[in-house]
């Protein structure tokens, strides 16, 4: 009964404290821009099986794919015998769907090969990183926390799958025992011959099993529970925001740039003198990207689903030829400075105050002028994540709120403001070549 | 072949004459001194296909792509809401362009600030016209040999175009050979973006270097490009690594111009 009680508390304690940092999240996204997507629902569904359950894109790089495949897999399948140990926390029952006889059998012993998998790939996920050491995972941008919470994912996932096979075997040995409480439900194709001998070996008593059993039980859910409440501080969110990211995915050509409605206006009072502004309009007060609040919720929101897997920066041509330049680094400041502006609001009863910092503190003018606009970054992430935007919206401010561009690209302005081309021509040359073929 | 003129659509104008198609010559192609070779080829193609094509000449004004990728967009529409004016001014309906950068933002930029019309690649054009019979590959100038695709990005993952231009290849015969970077793994020959424009900023190499490495190591003889940027920056890694007698760099409407004996 108080094991009741204390799980019922805690699961209340942890649903709490995650659904209010969802809710953080939430309004830090809305402090973007408003961009509407809500337009073509039947193929945004698609995109999203596709994408996110699919893992499709994932499919370019064999290896990670399916050892991603694998800990995906584990992570939703065996979330449904995590509603089993709720249900058995509650209500203080032992394996309370086993009345579903042979279907629950599989389950079990399903989610046991499952959990093999995650735990195997987390190890070579681990390895990659780390002993291999594959070059994406050097880039500076990594250096500190973003390290340290790849390691400590990883970390948790091979514990928390350690912790189910052990449970697991240490209850099929009381099953077989007849132990009190312990009817016989489920079957253990891994932690039969994995765990089983160890515990075997060590001749343990019924009580002691009954300990190992009712530990790891607690084990594994604390660690859900606290796993759960790390996701909203770490890259390990996509794990959720996947799902909406490729539903909210951009649907037009990849080389399509938004056109400015602001400045289109501005424009054609220009062009037309004689031409007046629509009843209540009013000229735009800035232009491009300042700071993270400049951005479109969608671009916000693909900053807290990057995972840092890096692909982005691996086929970025500037990243691959030494450049500063990193689409993960992009991804990551604005997600960092997201942060600070939310608790910078969170600390301020609600209202920004100016801090002296924008999203331009945290990206130099070194790696915005690097970008190719190629789209290798785009085509690469694996949820349809568009650092490429935030580079050119970050020009557009430069360039027209700062006037600060390289020297040689304002004189490519100016040619093309006077001669109609980049370079210095007359626009009266234009045809030059057809006197060849004419002649 | 027989001798032509190649028209302005002012002089159609005036001649009570409609085009049924627009070539849009874009900057490069206008001013460039290797571009105008690409020019001319998709001039003498078109001529061929007994198209009743026109430029604009002096007045047609960059697209302002340039522009807008280095963040100007002031500079960007004001250039566009001026070709628009142009082209619709002269009615056109359908344009063909040889330059991917041209071709994005006259199809996917321009519609929403009024400028609607049907835009088509030189690669998907020629393709069209050698599907269709309009224009056929007499003999076989390029029999056999290895010829290599760049995809450029703007064309590729731009606009997912990565089949016309390989269609064409494999109708001279000739053996396409791919890169290991290739379609949707492109890479980037370094021009985009306005990096044309501009010198690179610090690092261990130039990009356009390290795809002539890519290039070399699929040893083609011929390199076919589709951009006249990409053609600008893969001569000059051609030329870093002293190939440019083994390699040659050309556009696919250079090949099937000279396959056509153009």
């Amino acid at each position: 009964m108080i094991a009741q009680i204390l799980f019922i508390a805690l699961s209340t304690v942890a649903g709490y404290f995650f659904i209010k940092n969802l809710g953080k999240i939430r309004r830090n996204i809305l402090l973007g821009r408003d961009i509407d997507l809500s337009d073509n629902k039947a193929l945004r569904w698609k995109t999203m099986l596709k994408v996110a359950f699919g893992q499709t894109k994932m499919a370019a790089r064999p290896i990670p794919f399916i050892l991603h495949f694998i800990v995906y897999a584990g992570f939703i399948l065996i979330n449904i015998e995590v509603l089993e140990i709720l249900i058995d926390g509650i209500f203080g029952t032992h394996r309370a769907l086993s009345f579903l006889g042979g279907i629950y059998d599989a389950a079990i012993g399903f989610f046991e090969i499952l959990a093999f998998g995650v735990l195997v790939a987390c190890i070579f996920f681990l390895s990659r990183r780390y002993i291999l050491k594959l070059a994406r995972f050097q880039s500076p941008e990594l250096k500190g926390f973003a390290n340290q919470d790849a390691a400590t994912i990883l970390f948790v996932e091979i514990i928390l799958m350690a912790a189910l096979l052990k449970m697991n075997a240490a209850d099929q040995i009381l099953q077989s025992r007849g132990a009190d409480h312990y009817h016989l439900a489920g079957s253990f194709p891994i932690s039969s011959w994995l765990v089983v001998p160890i515990f075997e070996g060590l001749n343990l008593s019924d009580s002691m099993l009954i300990l190992i059993e009712k530990a790891a039980w607690w084990f594994h859910i604390i660690g859900i529970f606290l796993f759960m409440n790390y996701l909203p501080f770490s890259k390990h969110f996509h794990v959720i925001l996947a799902f909406p990211n490729t539903y909210y995915s951009n649907l037009k050509a990849k080389g399509e740039l938004n056109n400015m409605a602001s400045v289109t206006q501005e424009v054609k009072l220009m062009l037309d003198p004689s031409a007046t502004a629509p009843e209540g309009y009013q000229a735009p007060t800035s232009f491009g990207v300042k700071d993270v609040t400049d951005l479109t919720w969608k671009n916000l929101m693909d900053a807290y689903s990057c995972t840092e897997c890096g692909r982005c920066t691996s086929s970025c041509p500037q990243n691959q030829t030494g450049k500063l330049l990193s689409p993960r680094k992009i991804m990551m400041d604005t997600r960092d400075r997201l942060e600070e502006v939310g608790k910078n609001i969170d600390a301020n009863s609600g209202t920004f105050v100016a801090d002296n910092k924008t999203l331009h503190s945290y990206i130099s003018e070194e790696e915005l002028w690097a970008c190719n606009t190629c789209n290798a970054c785009v085509e690469a992430c694996p949820i349809n994540i568009n650092p490429m935007e935030i580079i050119v919206e970050m020009r557009r401010y430069k360039v027209m709120e700062e006037s600060a561009a390289p020297a040689s690209i304002n004189s490519m302005f100016s040619n093309m403001e006077n001669n109609q081309a980049p370079w210095q021509f007359s626009p009266m040359d234009r045809a030059n070549w057809t006197q060849e073929l004419n002649s | 072949m027989s001798e032509f003129r190649v028209r302005t659509m002012a002089d159609m104008m005036a001649a009570g004459e409609q085009a049924d198609i627009l070539f849009w010559v874009g900057c490069a192609g206008s001013f460039d001194e290797r571009a105008q070779k690409i020019t001319k080829a998709v001039a003498k193609i078109l001529h061929a296909a007994n198209l009743k094509f026109a430029i604009l000449g002096s007045e047609e004004a960059c697209t302002g792509d340039p522009a807008k990728r280095a963040g100007n967009e002031f500079l960007f529409q004001m250039l566009a809401m001026q070709n628009i004016a142009t082209l619709q001014a002269y009615e056109v309906k359908k344009i063909v362009t040889a330059c991917p950068h041209c071709f994005n933002t006259l199809k996917n930029e321009y519609p929403e600030l009024g400028g609607n019309f049907e835009v088509l690649h030189h690669t998907t054009l020629i393709n069209q016209l050698l599907q269709s019979g309009k224009i056929s590959i007499e003999g076989g100038a390029f029999k056999g040999q290895r010829i290599t695709y760049h995809d450029s990005c703007y064309l590729g993952r731009a606009n997912d175009i990565y089949e016309a231009p390989r269609e064409i290849i494999e109708k001279l015969d000739a053996a396409l050979v791919e890169m290991k970077r290739s379609k949707a793994n492109g890479l980037c020959c370094g021009a985009g973006g306005a990096q044309m424009f501009k010198e690179a900023e610090n690092g261990k190499k130039e990009v356009n270097i390290e795809r002539a490495d890519d290039m070399l190591e699929a040893n083609p003889a011929v390199v076919a490009a589709a951009c006249p940027f990409c053609m600008t920056m893969l001569r000059d890694g051609v030329k870093h690594h002293n190939q440019e007698q083994a390699i040659e760099v050309k556009d696919i409407a250079e090949l099937v111009a000279s396959a056509m004996e153009l």
